[in-house]
């Protein structure tokens, strides 16, 4: 064992009989006391800053302490699109741990068990199955009386040995995470590190693997030149605001938008913005609203239940055209329902919520990088519309890590500062010829009249009216804005093939899942192509021209095929379009999508034996001997 | 619904802010709606204040008292139920040169927006908030209001009202609102002074007006009309002059003396009942945060700030 103070810790060649693998996804079950969030925390931030180009996904359960936690790492060469469907390693810290989580583990995966705690079932063969000591080997290492606190750690140094990681630069992050409490807390962690390190070497003859990168089908992202970056969706979402000049917001927790909120309500003071903790979500988007009036574009969000309270002001917003930005971190619903699951089920809510014809707009992250640039798309079209924008992330995006390339900030930042300059005097707040652009408090009007911003129905000066004509003229303008937005929207996203058999269609974070399916479905065979819609509410122009090359179109969301059979989406597309050839494959389990029941679902759309056989199939990647 | 356009001349930057300048839509009360003289007690107030004009906001949720924002020449707003005041506290801290006034009956302000209420004083949010009490629902005509008294009889209460009535007060002391005063709208001087008063203070202050409803809660501030025999009483304040008859006097930094205060039978007293001027305004404990922030950031610029964010994330 190196000397936990020697300033290397130990590196060397992996060991000859190391083999190349591309991608592995590694399931860490314990409790949560046990810290084993924070080992994929550090594999999140040592892909970030890795040479070989790792990159990780991960999921981060929330859960009450003390409770069982699960933590999944998918790391591999390339782009990683998906949390990886079944594990290729499963560390169980305990026996509930083995229990619960051994039907996750692929045939012919591995096993590594702290054998002071679990005892596996020996009759199973189906794995390669590794005794480590991952208690008393922690215990011994650091002793005094820390007990077994630092089990994380010691799992981490037998993970960074397995697959061969930059120790260095691990060794670095351990130094930053632990470096501002004492020096002891620091050496006990690299003590623990390196006896994890130690063991594989000594106790393991040939389960060593180095990631060495492959083409994925073609579709493998050229490497970035960029630093990478490692971060969860919501703190993405945060900092996009801030790039796109927010400075301004309002919010009352719900899990899980809430880390949004305690982001902003630190770092908005630094950029001379506030966010305020209301007394509930009305007050919330009020206060927005409110900061939005004087110029001052703002967000307020919340997770559904929240929004549904938010309803009331969102159609004043449309009505007055006040712009805002209202973020919706969903999970399971209705109701309180499944808080700290992922479900995509507020898309209704998000375009048709509130009273009244209310025109608004909806955009949807794909993933954690886009988390930062929907947010910056956001403020651009609430600004330049004078309108509501919705954003729809979810629980998964919310909480996962992903690395991603550094976004170019001086090209990015956008100028906070109101337009307080002196209107002219044919200034009209709700001109039906133009989109409004409000007069915020504070800039003089130099006719010396100044507008009422309303909720009544009004005319082109804010003056309250019952007039059946201008309601319809300014119910129009209303909603024609909208279609000027739409037609200047860029055409999604689609890959693989343009016409063909079966086009997948999907919104928000299905995007990963959804790629990974598409390369699958091609694999056997098939003509398919990926439509990936990021503006879901006006929708680009053209997608019927699109859907009408593919015999199926087949759309795949997290929420119930409902009363008709069909996902919030499908329905949206199917009454839009009248294309009876679009279809659904929804579920409501509470997780993300797993590739192969997305492929199952296409599938059975499409009746194809080669397809079938597809579904379910492992990656080349696999860990076992045989 | 009149929708005449303002007759506003536009006054020369640096002018006095006058009636005519102040003059927007015509109001859409009922003849003899007490609502009248609140407005044009509130264009003296703006006249006596002189604001540069595009610095003050008359703001209202919905009811009778809340279409106020169309008859006054001001940047302004008209929002949903109840609600104004969250919507006024984002203008006050979104923009701290701002004056803003927010305009409401007794159903917008203590029913649907009573929690609001709460919180915007506790938080001592720097605006003026106006409750134009008729004790009834004018806007949706003639339901019971939380200040009903007991036994009046509304469409919803026909056999007469039993629910408690909120003691507006007492609510707004109970909150931590700043400045708490009480003002009739028959009493023009008394109502412009106290409007004065709480717009100079700096901090979260109420005036609450008995604004009578004709038409459909006739005579219901009587009791405080001495043309209609009854009295309104007027509170001493205390002049701290050093005179014996002083001590006798209400102390509005007295807390429990205004407490008290508001405990007074029917039609009870009127004038500043509250007024804490050492308590910190929102505005100023946001502002000392962002200081705080600043400091420690040396005033880096945005880019420079979200870059070093952002490099701490590699
Ligand atoms: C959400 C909502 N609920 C109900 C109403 C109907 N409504 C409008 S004003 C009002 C009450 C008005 O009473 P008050 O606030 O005392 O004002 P007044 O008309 O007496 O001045 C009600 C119930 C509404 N506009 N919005
Ligand atoms: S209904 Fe009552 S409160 Fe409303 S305008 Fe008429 S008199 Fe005034
Ligand atoms: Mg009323």
């Amino acid at each position: 064992m190196v000397s936990p103070n020697s300033p290397e810790t130990p590196g060397g060649a992996a060991p000859a009989s190391a083999r190349s693998i591309n991608d592995v996804v590694i399931r860490l079950a314990g409790n949560s006391q046990d810290g084993i969030q924070s080992i994929g925390g550090f594999l999140a931030r040592l892909a970030g800053r890795s040479d070989q180009d790792v990159m990780t996904y991960m999921t981060i359960p929330s859960t009450i302490s003390g409770g069982p936690s699960i933590f999944q790492v998918r790391m591999g060469t390339g782009d990683i699109l998906s949390a990886g469907d079944r594990a290729d390693m499963l560390v169980a810290f305990y026996q509930h741990s083995y229990e619960a989580h051994i039907g996750s583990l692929r045939p012919g995966g591995v096993l590594i068990y702290d054998s002071d705690h679990v005892k596996p079932n020996a009759e199973d063969n189906r794995f390669t199955n590794v005794a480590a000591p991952i208690t008393t080997g922690t215990v011994e290492a650091v002793g005094g009386t820390s007990k077994d606190k630092g089990k994380n750690i010691y799992v981490l140094g037998l993970l960074a040995r397995i697959f061969d990681l930059e120790v260095p630069k691990l060794a670095a992050l351990i130094k930053e995470r632990f470096g501002g409490k004492n020096e002891d807390i620091v050496r006990n962690a690299m003590l623990a590190f390196d006896a994890g390190y130690a063991w594989p070497q000594n106790n393991l003859r040939d389960l060593f693997y180095r990631f060495e990168a492959v083409d994925q089908n073609g579709l493998a992202a050229a490497p970035s030149t960029r630093p990478q970056v490692t971060l969860d969706g919501n703190t993405a979402l945060a900092y996009g605001l801030i790039a796109g000049g927010v400075r301004h917001g309002a919010g009352y927790p719900i899990t899980p938008w809430s880390s949004i909120m305690e982001i902003l309500r630190s770092e908005l003071p630094k950029y001379g913005g506030m966010f305020l903790q209301c007394e509930d979500e009305i007050a919330a988007v009020s206060t927005a609203l409110g900061f939005s009036y004087t110029g001052q574009l703002a967000i307020t969000g919340s997770a559904g239940p929240g929004l549904s309270l938010k309803m009331e002001a969102l159609g004043w917003a449309t009505m007055a055209e006040m712009p805002i930005i209202v973020v919706n971190v969903q999970r399971g619903g209705p109701s309180t329902g499944m808080p700290t699951n992922v479900e995509q089920s507020d898309l209704m809510q998000a375009i048709y919520g509130s009273h009244g014809d209310t025109p608004r707009v909806v955009l949807a992250p794909k993933n954690v990088e886009d988390c930062f640039y929907i947010a910056i798309e956001a403020a651009r079209i609430a600004r330049a519309y004078s309108t509501p924008v919705i954003i729809l992330s979810d629980q998964g995006l919310s909480s996962r890590i992903e690395a991603f390339d550094e976004p170019d900030l001086p090209n990015l930042m956008v100028d906070p500062k109101p337009d307080l300059s002196e209107r002219p005097a044919d200034f009209k707040p709700y001109p039906l010829n133009a989109v409004t652009q409000h007069a915020p408090a504070g800039s003089r009007v130099a006719s010396g009249k100044y507008p009422v911003v309303t909720g009544l129905e009004h005319d082109e000066l804010g003056h309250p009216t019952g007039s059946p004509k201008l309601h319809a003229q300014m119910n129009a303008k209303r909603r024609e804005k909208f279609k000027g937005l739409a037609a200047s929207l860029p055409a999604p996203e689609l890959t693989g093939d343009s016409a063909g058999e079966v086009l997948l269609v999907t919104w928000g974070s299905n995007w990963g899942p959804a790629r990974e399916a598409l390369a699958r479905i091609r694999h056997a065979g098939i003509k398919a192509g990926h439509l990936h819609v990021r503006h879901v509410h006006p929708l680009p122009n053209g997608l019927e021209e699109t859907f009408a090359r593919f015999h199926k179109v087949v759309v795949a969301e997290l929420n119930d095929e409902g009363l008709y059979g069909f996902g919030q989406f499908a329905m949206m597309l199917r009454a839009r379009y009248a294309m009876p050839h679009i279809v659904s494959v929804t579920k409501t389990d509470g997780l993300t999508f797993k590739v192969s029941e997305i492929v199952a679902g296409v599938a059975q759309h499409i009746e194809s034996t080669a397809l079938e056989a597809t579904v379910g199939t492992a990656r080349s990647s696999a860990l076992a001997r045989s | 619904m009149s929708s005449a356009p303002a007759v506003a001349t536009p006054p020369a930057p640096g002018a006095p802010l006058t009636k005519k300048a102040l003059v927007a839509d015509h109001p859409t009360w009922c003849p003899g709606c007490g609502d009248f003289a609140v407005l044009a007690s509130f264009y003296r107030v703006l006249e006596k204040l002189n604001y540069p004009h595009e610095k003050i906001v008359t703001f209202a949720g919905i009811g009778c008292s809340s279409r106020f924002p169309y008859f006054v020449n001001t940047h302004g707003g008209h929002f949903i139920h109840g609600r104004a005041l969250p919507f006024a506290a984002g203008i006050s801290l979104g923009n701290d040169d701002l004056h803003v006034f927010v305009f409401g009956g007794d159903g917008d302000g203590f029913s649907i927006g009573g929690n609001h209420l709460v919180h915007t004083a506790r938080k001592n949010v720097n605006l003026t908030y106006v409750i134009m009490d008729n004790s009834v629902y004018g806007l949706t005509k003639k339901q019971t209001s939380p200040t009903s008294p007991i036994g009046f009889k509304s469409k919803t209460d026909p056999w007469g009202a039993f629910d408690q009535p909120i003691n507006p007060m007492r609510t707004l002391l109970n909150s931590g609102a700043t400045f708490v005063a009480r003002s009739h709208a028959t009493q023009v001087n008394h109502m412009t002074e106290m409007m004065l008063r709480a717009a100079k203070h700096p901090g979260f202050s109420v005036v609450e007006i008995l604004s009578e409803c004709v038409e459909f809660f006739e005579g219901a501030f009587d009791a405080a009309v001495p043309r209609k025999g009854g009295a309104f009483t007027l509170i001493d304040e205390k002049k701290n002059d050093g005179s014996p008859e002083d001590a006798a006097r209400h102390d509005p930094a007295d807390e429990v003396a205004a407490f008290k205060l508001a405990g007074q039978a029917w039609p009870g007293a009127f004038g500043v009942f509250y007024e804490n001027k050492s308590r910190k305004t929102k505005n100023a404990l946001e502002a000392e945060v962002s200081v705080k922030a600043r400091e420690k950031t040396k005033g880096a610029a945005d880019l420079a700030l979200l870059q070093s964010t952002f490099s701490r994330l590699r």
